[in-house]
């Protein structure tokens, strides 16, 4: 930070707070109430909830513990963006988003009161994945166990996690597949499975490489990158995962894995990635339900797969080059 | 203004299913006068498929393509988000890990080529906004879009994650020292990587280049809520019934808000959202039945192109409204 004066004049900011409303055991619908408050330029999120419960209305409910960003019991979403109350700058949001600001909880459809959500599944999907050391200890040890810097490097950001929910809210498939696991649990798996005194390893990546409820469902949104409030990065460890089930030799051939695996196929052959032999070559017999589609790509000329003058594939110039870099770079195999 | 010029990285799809996409972007790049050199050596960026199965080869596959706009000693753009993302994931990944650069370098030196981090690489959507301008577009404008009521849809990978996108996608970076905005935790919140919006009006959670690119050719820009969420494109194969809900929830809400067409930057979200009309129709229960273009199709319809120089024959949803 600049070490230059700051001006000590609180520079104070009129702002209209729509906060959503909503008790499960009387309302029948929710609703936003309004607030208007002058905002301070160090006041945080949290400060404006209880400034709306002490100020205004002491039915007002929202979890808060520690205050300074460690326990992840004040995840809520502002405008959208989910945010740690407790660290969010308010005047920092104002300057984002304008100076009305609408307080949600981080998932409506399971608000128990105001900004108070059931977060259950959030729980029950983050033990799912072990989310522990799985050890034999030695109780009487000769020695410490000892880790390399390298080795805790490896899994250090994942253990920043929380557990606040600001990813598993704000991930897409999860809203539409109650299956999906979500990005925290995968964050969770990820940390886990790479400490060298765990021995679940392979649990962990057979769970998540379900199809339906593993990484493998994973929209690549990066909405969960985006949410975290402790640059957990959970897509970035999703893709670890993926990686790992080749690596150990977990992952089966499926239509999802050989979607994956399909583009050195196609980009050995051509420098591109061949769109028609993709779907055929991961669908297998599959493919049968795309033909709708494929019959919508052929009338509007998209696609020739019967024209074998026009589907000419692209070719990437020098793809010698490209062939010999595969050969020489490739470290996974199906 | 002296004359633009990249190096073009088109991807896989504008070669392939949507050519509208390819003559489409040449079109509007030859209406303003814009040079670009097509990057013919490039290989796929891998899609985030690639880097599922590989992530190394990801990397050296993509600095490669990096190799051949520096050899040109040209800034890249690219046309297709998913593009735009993998191949600044790489850059920043090699730009700021010296060992991993070295690994990827010494792959590339078994073909002559060098990753040196001296090109820059953006969506063609913000070199057009901030590097042409967009009063310098509205003048070029012949076919005002006034008529239409435009939904603009973003797409995940030109918007998140936003400290990505915010280096490497802003012109300008903010002046020194602006950083610490008065964050309250006692922080330094965003000292390295300041919230992209403030700079450059692109907040992940309420975008408006697009808005501006619309209003600039004088369109009339819907607001929806789901103008920066997923299209499910990335699962289509293996979670079909995601993908088809995802798309059609926010074809709906663009509808249901009165769009007469979508426009989005990249391609990938224009395939599943021009394609899947039906089958997602069916999933949700209702009709959809929205155009989609692609971004340089709308800005070559304004600056007077012909629906043949714009490939709309190529749309499967036909656009027949819209000249």
């Amino acid at each position: 930070m600049s070490d230059t004066t700051k001006n000590t004049a609180p520079q104070t900011r009129k702002v209209t707070i729509k906060a959503f409303r909503f008790n499960a055991e009387t309302d029948y619908l929710p609703y936003y109430k309004t607030y208007e408050m002058e905002v301070g330029q160090d006041e945080l999120i949290l400060d404006l909830l209880n400034r709306i419960k002490w100020e205004h209305d002491g039915s007002f409910s929202y979890r808060r513990s520690c205050r300074h960003g460690i326990c992840g019991a004040c995840g809520i979403k502002v405008n959208g963006k989910p945010v740690l109350s407790c660290k969010q700058n308010a005047q920092e949001l104002v300057n984002l988003f304008g100076d009305e600001l609408v307080f949600e909880p981080q998932s409506k459809k399971r608000a128990v009161k105001d900004m108070v959500i059931d977060k259950g599944d959030f729980w029950q999907k983050h033990a799912a994945v072990k989310p522990y050391v799985e050890a034999q200890v030695d109780p009487h040890p000769e020695s410490e166990t000892l880790m390399s810097p390298e080795q805790v490097e490896n899994f250090l950001d994942a253990d920043y996690c929380i557990q606040c929910g600001n990813c598993h809210y704000a991930c897409p498939a999860l809203e539409v597949n109650e299956d999906y696991l979500g990005p925290a649990a995968f964050a969770a798996a990820y940390r886990f499975s790479v400490d060298p005194r765990d021995e679940a390893t392979i649990d962990r990546l057979e769970t998540t490489a379900e199809l339906g409820s593993g990484v493998w469902d994973c929209v690549k949104c990066f909405e969960c990158a985006e949410a975290c409030p402790k640059d957990v990065n959970p897509i970035e460890k999703i893709t670890k995962l993926h990686n790992m089930q080749f690596e150990h030799h977990v992952a089966e051939r499926n239509v999802a894995t050989k979607h994956a695996e399909g583009f050195i196929r196609s980009i050995k052959k051509f420098g591109y990635l061949d769109e028609q032999d993709i779907v055929l070559y991961s669908e297998g017999l599959g493919v049968v339900k795309h033909l709708s589609e494929a019959f919508k790509m052929i009338k509007a000329g998209k696609v020739h797969p019967f024209d074998i003058a026009k589907k000419k594939m692209p070719r990437s110039k020098n793809l010698e080059e490209i062939q010999k870099l595969i050969e020489i770079s490739k470290t996974n195999e199906l | 203004m002296s004359k633009l010029k990249y190096a073009l990285y088109t991807g896989c799809t504008a070669r392939e299913s949507t050519p509208e996409l390819l003559s489409s972007t040449l079109a509007v790049a030859e209406k303003l006068g814009i040079e670009l050199v097509l990057l013919d050596e490039a290989s796929c960026c891998g899609a985030s498929h690639l880097q599922d199965f590989d992530e190394f080869l990801s990397l050296v596959l993509n600095a490669r393509n990096i190799c051949y706009a520096e050899k040109l000693g040209l800034p890249m753009v690219t046309i297709c988000n998913t593009c735009q993302l993998n191949t600044v994931m790489t850059k920043e990944r090699l730009d700021h890990d010296p060992e991993m650069r070295a690994k990827v370098n010494e792959k590339l030196a078994e073909v002559g080529l060098e990753y040196k981090g001296t090109s820059s690489v953006r969506h063609f959507l913000y070199a057009l906004i901030d590097d042409y301008g967009l009063e310098n577009i509205s003048e070029k404008v012949v076919k005002p879009l006034s008529h239409f009521n435009i939904a603009p849809f973003y797409g995940c990978h030109n918007i998140r994650p936003s400290h990505i996108h915010y280096k490497h996608n802003a012109a300008t970076l903010p002046p020194e020292g602006e950083y610490d905005i008065g964050e309250g935790g006692g922080e330094m919140l965003h000292h390295e990587e300041p919230l992209m919006s403030k700079y450059t009006g692109e907040n992940p959670y309420a975008p408006t280049s697009l808005d501006r690119l619309i209003e600039a050719l004088e369109g009339k820009a819907v607001q929806y809520e789901s103008k920066n969420k997923c299209c499910g494109f990335h699962v289509d194969l293996q979670a079909p019934e995601t993908s088809n809900a995802l798309t059609g929830t926010a074809l709906s809400d663009a509808i249901d808000n009165g769009a007469d067409v979508v426009v989005t930057p990249c391609p990938l979200c224009q395939l599943n959202m021009d394609l899947k009309q039906e089958s997602a129709g069916k999933q949700l229960g209702r009709e959809i039945d929205v155009p989609v273009l692609h971004m340089p199709q709308m800005v070559a319809l304004a600056l007077g192109c012909t629906p043949e120089e714009i490939g709309l024959k190529y749309n499967v949803t036909k656009a027949t409204g819209l000249y």
